[in-house]
Parts: C-alpha cells; sequence; structure tokens
C-alpha cells in the first residue's frame, strides 16, 4: 500500500537541509512504528519518495513524501503517532492512501505555490514588472548560462499588504525557483536583491489536473493555465477512516 | 518558539547551519525559572565530532534527570563562524536554549585528546569567560574538566576551576549538591573550590603549589590547604549495570560522525598493551549483563528511530557473553532491518562467520593491529598478536570473499630497530601472499588491498611507556621512509599501500601528553598565535607551535626525547588511577626484556586495580 504524508516546515527546521530531512523521516518512521516496507539487500532501506527537494532557508506549508506500506491504521491514528514523534517545526498535515496506480509525488509535479513575506512591506511595483510580456533571466545551468523567459512559468500571483503570492512552475519538466522571481524583480528595480528581505514559504505543491500534462506535444506553458488546471498532491490520495 | 541565537543572515553563510540550531530529538527543553543548576557541557570539537560521543550523551541525560539542572549542550563553532563571532563580539552559546554559555553555573568539558586543548581556550574565549581560572569572579562559569586527559591534567591547569578525574556517573550529582549547598549560603567561588577539593575524584589545580628542581624536573607537588589531599584516587563504578545509562539519546539531524547507536558493552581492557593508556587508567575490567544489554538495545532503538547500532569497548572480543549477545542482535535486531556494526573483533571462525551474516563482504575490509612487524618487537610492547594469529585469520578471511585487508602500525616504539621497521613492510607483503596462496586464481576478484598505515608512538602518561623518549620529527620521517622503501622492496608491492601520520603532529602531542604546568603559557600563545583545531591536518600550524614555543622560553625537548630517570616526579603522579607506580615500573622493565605479561584472565599480573573491589579481579571467586 502507498500512502501520502503531507507535511509543514517552520522555524529552525528550515536549515536543515533535503537529505538530512530525508534522514529525518527515515528515523520518525521507526519511531512512530509505522510498518514500512524495505528494499532487499545488505543495508535494507525504507521504500520513500520526496515530491520535491526545498531550498534551504525555505519554509513550507506543503511537502510530501510518498512510502510504501504493509499495514495501515487510520488517517488520523498515523498522522497523530507521527506527530507525537516529531521535533519542534515539523508537523505532520495529513497521511493518505495513494490508488494502487498512483504515480510517485516526484514524478507528478507540476506547480507550486509560494508565499513571499517581506520583512518592510512588499515593494507596489511588482504589479507593473509583472505587466510585461517578457520577463528574461539569465539562468545557470550546470554547463553555461542560458537566457531564459519566466514569464509563462508564473502561472499566477498576487500582491497583498505583507507579501507576494506567486504560482510557479515546478517539477522535472520546468521548475522555477521564487528566488529566481525575487532577483529578476530587484533586478527591473535596479536594485540588489537581498534574500533575506523576506520569507519565502512553500504552500502547497501540485500536479495537472486529469491525470498528466496536457495533451499534445506543446510545452505545458503554452497551454492556458487556470485555477482548476491543478490538483494538489493531497487530493490524489484518499483519507483512510477510522472505522476501517 | 525560541529565538536562535545567529541571525539567519549568519545561519545561512556557514557550513551545515544544524550544528548550531539544537532542537535535536531527545534533546531536552526546560523553563530557565524551574532550574537551579544551569550546565553547558561542551565537547570542544566540531557537531558532528561531538555529537558522536557516548560519554557526552550519557552525562548529559544524567544531570537532565534532575528536575532542578538544565544541562545543555556546547560545541566548537567551525573555523567560518568562529569568525563571525570574534568580529561581531557574538558570546558563544548552548544550542538548547541558545543563551550565553557565561550566564551558566557550570561549562563542563570533556577532555578527550591532546590535539583538542585550543579548542578549549576557543570555547573559553568565545564565552567570554576569562582563560584563567585565577582571573574569573563569582559571576563567570565554574569551568570544569573530564575524560581521558584529565589522567595528566596539568598543562591545562590554569584555565580550569576544577578537574573531575574518574568515571562520570560516579561523583557529579554529588558535586551539583555541593553547589547548591553552597549558592545558598553565598560563600564564595574560592569556598566551593576548597569543599569540591574534598570530594571523590576532584582536582582543584589551584589548591596545589608545583616546584621544580633546577634541571626542570618537578620537585615537590604541595597541597597548599588541608581540603586538598595529596592523592586523587580516579572514581570508577564497580557495578556497571547500575551506573546511569541513557534510554534516549539525543538523535542529530546532520550526519555525524558515529551516526548510530552506541551501546556500551564493557569498560576496562584486560590485555595490557604496555603502550596503551585506555587499558591501564580504566582498568578493572568490568561488563555489563546480557540481560542489561538486551534491554538498552531494545529501548534505545526504539526511543531513537537509529538504524544501526554499534558495540563499544576496547576489545569486544574479550566480552564474555559476545557470541549470545550478537545471537540476538543478529536474530532479534535484525529483523528489524536495524545494521549491526562491530568494532574491533579478533579475526577468527566466529567473527568472520558474523561478520558474513552482517555485512557486505565485497565492500567491508578487515582490520588487524599488530602494531610492530616483528615478534621481538610486538613482544617488547605486550601485544599478544602473533604472526601465525594474523596469517591464519587472513587466510580465513580469503576464503570467505574478503580481499581487502588493513594493517595498523606504529613506528618509534621503544627499543626499534631498522628490522623492525622493514618487518612492517614483510608482514604486509606476507599478508597479501596469503591471499595468492589462498585464493585460486579463477575465483580472486582482483588484486588482493592490504593498507598499512603507521602513526608515531607517543607515551601517555600511567602507561609502562611513560618513561620512554619520543625522537625527533626528521627521525619520525625517517623511520616512515625506511617503511616506504621496503614496502616497494617486497614481492606483492603491488597489493601493498602505505600510508604514514604526521611527524609534526606527533612532536606537539607528545608535548602536551606529557606536558606540565609550564605547558599551559606555550597552549595560550599557540592559541594567540590563531591556532585551533589542531586536531584537523588542515588547520594544524606547527610554525605557529614552534613560535609558540619560543616565545614562552621553553624547549619542547625536555617533553618529548629527554630520558626520565626511574624515580623522576611525573606531573601526574599526584593522581592515583588504582594501577600502581611499582607496575607500571615492573612492566616497562619487563618491556626492555622483551617479556611478555599475561592478559587479566589468564592471570593476575597485580597491577593494583584489585582495590576498588570490582570487575575482572573477582571473576574467578565466586
Amino acid at each position: 500500500m502507498k500512502l501520502r504524508i503531507k507535511f509543514a516546515k517552520s522555524g529552525c527546521m528550515k536549515l536543515i537541509g533535503h537529505l538530512d530531512i530525508m534522514r529525518y523521516f527515515q528515523k520518525t518512521i521507526r519511531r512512530a512504528g509505522i510498518d514500512i516496507a524495505y528494499s532487499e539487500g545488505f543495508s535494507p532501506h525504507q521504500i520513500m519518495s520526496f515530491a520535491a527537494p526545498l531550498g534551504v532557508g525555505l519554509e513550507s506549508q506543503g511537502e510530501y513524501l510518498d512510502i510504501q506500506v504493509h499495514s495501515a491504521s487510520s488517517s488520523r491514528q498515523m498522522a497523530a503517532e507521527l506527530n507525537r514523534v516529531m521535533t519542534e517545526g515539523i508537523e505532520v498535515r495529513s497521511v493518505r492512501r495513494l490508488p494502487e496506480d498512483g504515480r510517485n509525488a516526484m514524478s507528478i509535479v507540476a506547480a507550486a505555490d509560494y508565499f513571499l513575506r517581506f520583512e518592510n512591506g512588499c515593494p507596489p511595483e511588482f504589479d507593473a514588472f509583472m505587466a510585461q510580456e517578457n520577463i528574461s533571466v539569465l539562468k545557470k545551468t550546470k554547463k553555461n548560462k542560458i537566457l531564459l523567459d519566466i514569464r509563462p512559468l508564473i502561472y499566477d500571483f498576487r500582491r497583498e499588504e505583507t507579501g507576494i503570492f506567486l504560482k510557479l512552475a515546478a517539477g522535472s519538466v520546468n521548475n522555477l525557483k521564487p528566488e529566481l522571481v525575487m532577483e529578476a524583480f530587484f533586478s527591473w528595480l535596479g536594485e540588489a536583491w537581498d534574500p533575506f528581505c523576506c520569507q519565502i514559504c512553500r504552500l502547497e505543491l501540485y500536479a495537472w489536473a486529469g491525470g498528466g500534462k496536457p495533451e499534445g506535444d506543446a510545452a505545458p506553458e503554452q497551454k492556458p493555465v487556470s485555477a482548476d488546471s491543478f490538483i494538489s498532491l493531497e487530493e490524489l490520495g484518499e483519507s483512510i477512516d477510522d472505522a476501517e | 518558539m525560541r529565538k536562535l541565537a545567529l541571525s539567519d543572515r549568519i545561519l545561512m553563510s556557514v557550513d551545515k547551519p544544524a550544528r548550531y540550531i539544537g532542537n535535536e530529538w531527545n534533546s531536552v527543553m526546560k523553563e530557565k525559572s524551574d532550574v537551579k543548576i544551569r550546565f553547558a557541557l561542551c565537547f570542544p570539537d566540531v557537531y558532528e565530532i561531538g555529537m558522536s560521543h557516548l560519554g557526552i550523551q550519557i552525562l548529559y541525560n544524567m544531570y537532565n534527570q534532575r528536575p532542578d539542572i538544565w544541562c545543555e549542550r556546547v560545541y566548537s563553532p567551525w573555523t567560518d563562524l568562529d569568525q563571525i563571532m570574534r568580529e561581531r563580539n557574538i558570546p558563544l552559546f548552548a544550542v538548547e536554549s541558545q543563551d550565553p554559555v557565561k550566564e551558566f553555573d557550570f561549562l563542563g568539558i570533556t577532555i578527550q585528546y591532546e590535539m583538542c586543548y585550543t579548542n578549549i581556550l576557543q570555547i573559553l574565549d568565545l564565552s567570554q569567560i576569562p582563560l584563567h581560572a585565577c582571573d574569573r569572579t563569582e559571576e563567570d562559569p565554574i569551568v570544569i574538566g573530564g575524560g581521558p586527559c584529565t589522567y595528566n591534567p596539568e598543562p591545562l591547569a590554569d584555565f580550569f576551576d576544577l578537574f573531575y578525574i574518574g568515571e562520570g556517573e560516579v561523583a557529579n550529582l554529588a558535586l551539583m549538591d555541593l553547589y547548591l549547598e553552597y549558592k545558598e549560603q553565598n560563600a564564595g567561588r574560592q569556598e566551593f573550590l576548597r569543599r569540591a577539593a574534598k570530594l571523590p575524584g576532584i582536582y582543584v589545580p589551584s589548591l596545589y603549589r608545583v616546584s621544580y628542581h633546577e634541571d626542570g624536573t618537578i620537585s615537590a607537588f604541595t597541597p597548599l590547604c588541608g581540603e586538598a589531599p595529596e592523592q586523587v584516587r580516579k572514581v570508577i563504578e564497580t557495578e556497571l549495570d547500575d551506573a546511569y545509562y541513557p534510554d534516549n539519546p539525543v538523535v542529530p539531524f546532520i550526519k555525524v560522525t558515529q551516526d548510530r547507536l552506541v551501546l556500551e558493552i564493557q569498560r576496562g581492557c584486560i590485555r595490557g598493551c604496555r603502550f596503551c593508556q585506555a587499558g591501564m587508567v580504566y582498568r578493572p575490567v568490568r561488563e555489563r549483563s546480557l540481560s542489561w544489554l538486551k534491554e538498552k538495545a531494545s529501548k534505545m532503538l526504539k526511543s531513537t528511530g537509529h538504524e544501526e547500532i554499534s558495540l563499544s569497548s576496547l576489545s569486544s572480543s574479550d566480552f564474555s557473553q559476545l557470541e549470545e549477545l550478537i545471537r540476538f542482535l543478529i536474530e532479534e535486531i535484525g529483523e528489524k532491518k536495524i545494521n549491526i556494526s562491530l568494532p574491533s573483533l579478533r579475526i577468527d571462525a566466529f567473527s568472520l562467520d558474523v561478520m558474513r551474516r552482517i555485512q557486505d563482504v565485497k565492500k567491508s575490509s578487515l582490520t588487524f593491529a599488530p602494531e610492530a612487524g616483528t615478534q621481538r618487537l610486538r613482544d617488547v610492547i605486550n601485544k599478544g598478536l602473533t604472526q601465525e594469529d594474523i596469517l591464519t585469520g587472513a587466510a580465513a578471511a580469503f576464503e570467505g570473499g574478503w580481499n581487502k585487508v588493513k594493517l595498523y602500525f606504529m613506528l618509534g616504539l621503544p627499543s626499534e630497530t631498522e628490522e623492525d621497521m622493514e618487518g612492517i613492510a614483510a608482514l604486509s607483503n606476507e599478508v597479501a601472499r596469503v591471499y595468492y596462496d589462498t585464493v585460486p586464481k579463477e575465483k580472486r576478484n582482483g588484486r588482493v588491498q592490504v593498507t598499512a598505515s603507521s602513526s608515531f608512538f607517543i607515551p601517555k602518561p600511567f602507561t609502562p611507556f611513560q618513561w620512554a623518549s619520543m625522537l625527533e620529527a626528521e627521525e619520525y620521517l625517517e623511520r616512515a621512509r625506511v617503511v616506504n622503501h621496503a614496502m616497494k622492496e617486497q614481492l606483492n608491492r603491488k597489493s601493498l599501500n602505505y600510508q604514514w601520520h604526521s611527524p609534526e603532529t606527533t612532536i606537539i602531542e607528545g608535548v602536551l601528553a606529557r606536558g606540565d604546568r609550564r605547558v599551559g603559557a606555550v597552549i595560550e600563545a599557540a592559541y594567540r598565535n590563531g591556532c585551533i583545531y589542531d586536531a584537523w591536518t588542515e588547520s594544524f600550524h606547527y610554525d605557529k607551535w614552534m613560535e609558540a614555543f619560543a616565545a614562552v622560553g621553553l624547549d619542547y625537548h625536555f617533553y618529548t626525547s629527554r630520558t626520565r630517570s626511574l624515580d623522576e616526579i611525573f606531573p601526574w603522579d599526584f593522581i592515583d588511577t588504582g594501577v600502581t607506580r611499582e607496575f607500571l615500573k615492573r612492566e616497562w622493565k619487563r618491556a626492555q626484556e622483551g617479556r611478555v605479561t599475561p592478559n587479566c584472565r589468564a592471570g593476575c599480573a597485580g597491577c593494583g586495580a584489585k582495590t576498588f573491589g570490582g570487575g575482572v579481579c573477582y571473576e574467578t571467586e565466586n
């Protein structure tokens, strides 16, 4: 049986990197007594995969990992057992059963919501910045730098009093980090981007609604994207009731 | 939620910020207002090293069992953060509360190896506590040292208010009770130290005066008041099952050096190798019971979620219940997908069978520690291992599929000749030869890999070799060259690989190991010259140490290559480890005669540790 665990990461836990969070969950799953499945071999490891690594320094309300288990109690009970053995700053929000043919979270991530909370209010020029047709940035790849138009990868945005909401492309095909948007914005303002002027929080991770990428060869960003283009990773699983 | 001592900006700019934030599973949070004593427990090296240490885990939990004490942890900031803290005058803090160490009642520092001494000064300095105990006031924490290096605490005497000599579980809580009493009476720091000096195992260096002969050796070591005993006797637990041991050790977020659960099966060692300080000062051997070990293993695995468990002892093969313990671990713990790691096992049919069951033969290597290249020299150091033991063990291992062997040696041992040095190469070659003799061509998985490495021998206090002389750095290097050259002459040279340690580090460690109070000024000068993390090759600066000796006006040869007379008063002689000076002298003499001494189970050599009233000394009496 596959389970999907959703968790939040805040406070000093934002300084724990992705690999260490994986190790952390391996230990908490043991402590909680979850009946997880192991791989074969001399050093068996838990069958577990994370949806999308979160950069060090970022908080999140919507992180996901999928695990394979031999047996499960109810969603409510497993979440409680996990939360009993969590350190402050990590909170399990839900544990849900995935359909047997459900795909790994990692392979279906398509978008992510972020909120950027500004210490001294959000610069009002952000709307004007977003009104541009193209936003070209230099993106560093492993080998060289390429000029990339990130505007189509920003699926949605909203400026609020305390900060900026962004819905960005995520996953293995197109992945846009909120830091890159800010870098472009501040460079457009003619200012240097200070990564510590705002606290970034990932709010949610999504897959394309309807079970996969939009049909056809066209890259997803060329399709019109609307609010119902996506489904949260959590919604792809179902709750296991206490009675089951 | 806690406010961290360091800003995000600082934390995100340094390597591994998780070293400094605390919040680990099983770490202990209390309310400041609920406790009477705040204890900062420090391992003066980087977090990953300090978090791997069992003693800290024991003491941390032991103190925190008490509702009136909050014990927190402190580690050395890595060099990147060290620089930032100095620039911005940020005081060193404990990881739990993130409060400055200088606000604590106690700063307890474990002193595990000599090359961390400058890190101790770094800890004091960053904490904004005066380096010298004599400059501290009622506002400063009491600075207390413990651990193996307290068996010669003298080079650090100026920097500590008191030392705790022996096993931490025994009398630390009594010291805390004494402190509460003193605090209530407002008796003053000096009065507390005088009272503490009366407790077993406590050494207050400021209550003693050292006088020297003209030649620099010690003429007298004199207590300055009635409370200070002439001899400080180490304290030990006689029944290990009754000693405090935590059920719930702290679980780090980041990968640490020993990233596993540690189960201590016994203390002490029956072997009596003459170079080994641990083997002498931790006498007598005391074992934990099987039922205790089984229960602890299960409890700790549950409370931590660790996926690996390791046994800890100086020589696991000598643990009398080893087979039954390992059967339990493999059959009952291994079922739960827990990896088992077994260090320091003698290589024989039993251990090979065990290792085959718990690890991937292809990936793992076998380790032997012959320590010396010839049987003559192995007899001098009382290392029981024979060439036959090694070759038989290796043959069995090669048949079992292993093809990597590590051999550990020491160079510069007393009476060492060129033949002994070349013997290292010859023995390595023999091991390789056994592989080609044992494993037929079609079954070979490539070439055998024999890695020999040598450290340079450093005489340590309270060993039969405490009278031995060291060599010059160049001579050490020359001996390593002899071995290296001999390696290249061997028939199986292509299967051999030889490595050696830094001779410069050896010299400094040698000075610190057998140093007296005057060496403290050198440590301080080296620290002022910028030395910290001397245990780390990349940050060890021999030239800065040499400058420090010159500035202080001390000749390091006095501590290294000088010949010591049998009746010389050593700086550490005021400590009573139970093992008598007479026994050590006898062993030193037997070493020179090349005579071996049987291990504690084969026959009592009368070392003196029997006076503690427990352990191996009484095994046969029941």
